[in-house]
């Protein structure tokens, strides 16, 4: 690994779990979350034909887990190319 | 043409190209071997891991347990596509960093004893081998159903092919391979949910036409009240306790993170930023599966019920004499599918109808008045063990006879037998190559002999992957009872031994190697005695596998989240008592959280 001089180890690596934490966070909100603990509430708005809990249980969280994982692809790519760390 | 001979040639020409990739892409090396040289495209590794990770039992079962389940069948959504959430973020780009080949060697090397790779073998051949047994299976249950051949048959070809294409090509064959296979079962599951999405709601994107309009009521409602008619509960309530439902998913997620044979194909990729996009693109390889079978599933159930009752659909008394089908003008495919023993008639009050319905409702006035329509007990069900009535049609056929249901041409239904054999033989080769892999690497290589060259170790890799193809086939051929009661235990071994200890690897660097080995076993341990306790594998359940029983009302199918707590805490409070992590380990887990480096998988 070759450390330049503005690399702090410490400040990434704070960073990387800060992202982390709020990636897990949204994951489970719209699993764990809208799909089962508020599923009751959320039931009582409609979406279309679904009931929002079930469509969130049975087919918004996963649409959610996709987007999540590029998204924190590319925030992760930025916070690499920060703290220069990054790859090439 | 007829069926036969069509689904033959679909068959046939499918196998073909599995051939023909895997002559063209044999690996030479170990590197090659392993991790198909570590060079593969993230898109190409996001398709070949949903096609390894998509089993026999998310092609065939998955919409069919959803069927009889409704809400309580998300749990199967969530739990098996959140988890590659946890692998993005948690584990596949520093496994990637690290650089090596097998996931015991990960826990070998960063804990530092061979003792904890030598559990973690274990962990990783009990879980594999239990999950390869059901692929196995899944493929001689499609042939003899398919293209009339006896289990044995079906059985000895797949063998022949996994053997041909995973032995010659290793990870490099199978991950060509898997993409292919990937192409024919997503092909084979979203063609008849077109076409009945189409044919129920005029919706052609079957995402859509779960939430869309039948007539002039929403479809969801319209199937809650077929349902909730026959005394069966709401589709979109369920019935299971939320703190199950909770546990269930989240057992399922990490285990999903936890089972090797999906960590590994991140260490195929070039680099950390791979690792985590390919995370990625399996995963909307997965989801486009995985969103249409809530729809398969809903679909086919109504299907089924208004099939049997007729005043269902319009809106009729479904009590009415009448509404009740025929025996004796059944349809095609009913008469063709009993002969499996997946769905079978029996008519209890001898009145020549069939009268569907949930004999053990928990509405009172419903039974009264199915007793009133001198209704006798549900007559719809399947050939049980003993091939006696069973009162519960096998969720299978909600796959399986789905295009005849619907009523679709041949090449459909010639179609879904050829994606029922990929999907169970992507899974069960990426398995067997886990299970060859840590027994030449990190057995044989790592521990008990390791002065061997590459050539023999690629060579005891294939004789291990060979010997793998054999057990793999006994097992499904000779399945011990318990094979359907096994994927709780995979995932919850997954979840309460290896994904807890690879986290704790990356994020906690003072974990040592006793805190670990201690934590891994009691997990192993706590869970697997759970599982035994109620379901009894190997000998008499020893407890009522019932909620009244259950530690905090979780079942075994979610109890991989407790066991993963206990190996937590249990790996705290050993770690503080014992030496502490050496600073050279502790270096190195800082150089695997910066991606910098990367490299290409190393080799010794």
């Amino acid at each position: 690994m070759s450390k330049s001089t503005t690399f702090d180890p410490k400040a990434y690596w704070s960073a990387t779990l800060r992202l982390l934490m709020l990636t897990l966070a949204i994951w489970f909100v719209v699993s764990f979350g809208a799909g089962i603990l508020f599923r009751d509430a959320l039931d009582a708005i409609q979406l279309g034909g679904y009931p929002l809990g079930f469509w969130f249980a049975q087919q918004g969280s996963i649409f959610v887990f996709v987007g999540l994982i590029f998204w924190y692809a590319k925030r992760m790519d930025k916070i690499d190319r920060e703290h220069d760390v990054h790859e090439d | 043409m007829d069926l036969k001979t069509l689904t033959y040639i679909v068959v046939g020409l499918s196998f073909a190209l599995y051939v023909g990739i895997a002559i063209w892409a044999r690996a030479g090396s170990t590197k090659e071997f392993y991790v198909a040289g570590g060079g593969v495209h993230p898109i190409v590794n996001g398709m070949a891991t949903a096609a390894d990770w998509m089993s026999a039992a998310s092609f065939i079962s998955m919409a069919g347990l959803i069927a009889f389940l409704g809400y309580g069948g998300s749990v199967y959504l969530m739990g098996w596509t959140g988890g590659y959430v946890l692998l993005a973020v948690l584990l596949a780009p520093y496994l990637r960093k690290f650089g090596k080949f097998t996931v015991p060697e990960f826990i070998g090397d960063r804990y530092y004893s061979s003792a904890a790779r030598i559990v973690a073998v274990i962990c990783l051949i009990f879980i594999s081998f239990t999950y390869v047994a059901g692929q196995m299976r899944g493929v001689g249950i499609v042939f003899s159903r398919f293209l009339e051949v006896e289990i044995a048959t079906g059985l000895m070809i797949g063998m022949g092919l996994v053997f041909f294409y995973a032995v010659l090509g290793g990870m490099k064959g199978i991950t060509y391979t898997q993409v292919a296979q990937y192409c024919v079962l997503i092909f084979a599951y979203t063609i008849p949910a077109v076409f009945i999405s189409m044919q129920i709601t005029g919706n052609p994107i079957p995402q859509l036409g779960l939430g869309g309009n039948m007539g002039d009521m929403a479809f969801l409602n319209k199937l809650d009240r077929v349902v909730t008619d026959l005394g069966f509960a709401a589709y979109t309530s369920g019935d299971k306790s939320m703190i199950d439902v909770f546990c269930i998913t989240l057992a399922l997620m990490a285990g999903t993170a936890g089972l090797p044979h999906v960590i590994v194909r991140f260490f195929t990729v070039p680099k950390v930023h791979d690792a985590r996009v390919s995370a990625g693109w399996a995963l909307v390889f997965i989801a486009i599966l995985y969103t249409t079978a809530p729809a398969v599933g809903a679909m086919a159930r109504y299907n089924l019920h208004t099939t049997v009752n007729s005043s269902l659909a319009t809106g009729g008394d479904v009590f009415a004499p009448e509404a009740s089908l025929n025996g004796a003008d059944r349809p095609a495919w009913m008469q063709r599918w009993e002969k499996t023993g997946l769905i079978r008639w029996e008519d209890k009050n001898g009145d020549g109808r069939i009268q569907y319905y949930n004999e053990k409702s928990k509405n009172p006035e419903f039974l009264a008045k199915a007793e009133a329509a001198g209704w006798k007990g549900n007559e719809l069900g399947s050939k049980g063990k003993k091939g006696e009535f069973d009162g519960k049609v096998d969720r299978d056929i909600m796959v399986l006879a789905n295009p005849e249901i619907a009523g679709l041409p041949d090449w459909v239904i010639a179609l879904v037998a050829a994606g029922g054999i990929a999907a169970a033989l992507s899974t069960a080769a990426g398995l067997l190559l886990v299970i060859s892999a840590s027994i030449s690497h990190d057995l044989l290589k790592g521990v008990f002999a390791r002065n061997i060259s590459e050539k023999t170790e690629l060579m005891a890799g294939r004789i291990a992957a060979a010997a793998a193809v054999l057990v793999a086939g006994y097992l499904g051929y000779n399945p011990p009872g318990f094979v359907a009661e096994v994927v709780a235990f995979a995932f919850g071994l997954a979840c309460a031994s290896l994904f807890p200890t690879i986290v704790m690897g990356i994020f906690y660097k003072a974990m040592n190697k006793e805190g670990a080995i201690a934590g891994m076993l009691s997990g192993l341990v706590f869970t697997m005695a759970y599982i035994v306790y109620f379901k009894g594998i190997f000998i008499e359940p020893m407890a009522k596998n019932e909620a009244a029983n259950w530690f905090m009302g979780i079942s075994p199918e979610g109890i991989g989240v407790v066991g993963a707590i206990v190996n937590v805490v249990v790996a705290l409070v050993v770690s503080k008592m014992t030496a502490p992590c050496p600073d050279h380990i502790q270096h190195m887990v800082e150089g695997i959280r910066y991606p910098r480096g990367a490299g290409t998988a190393q080799a010794h």
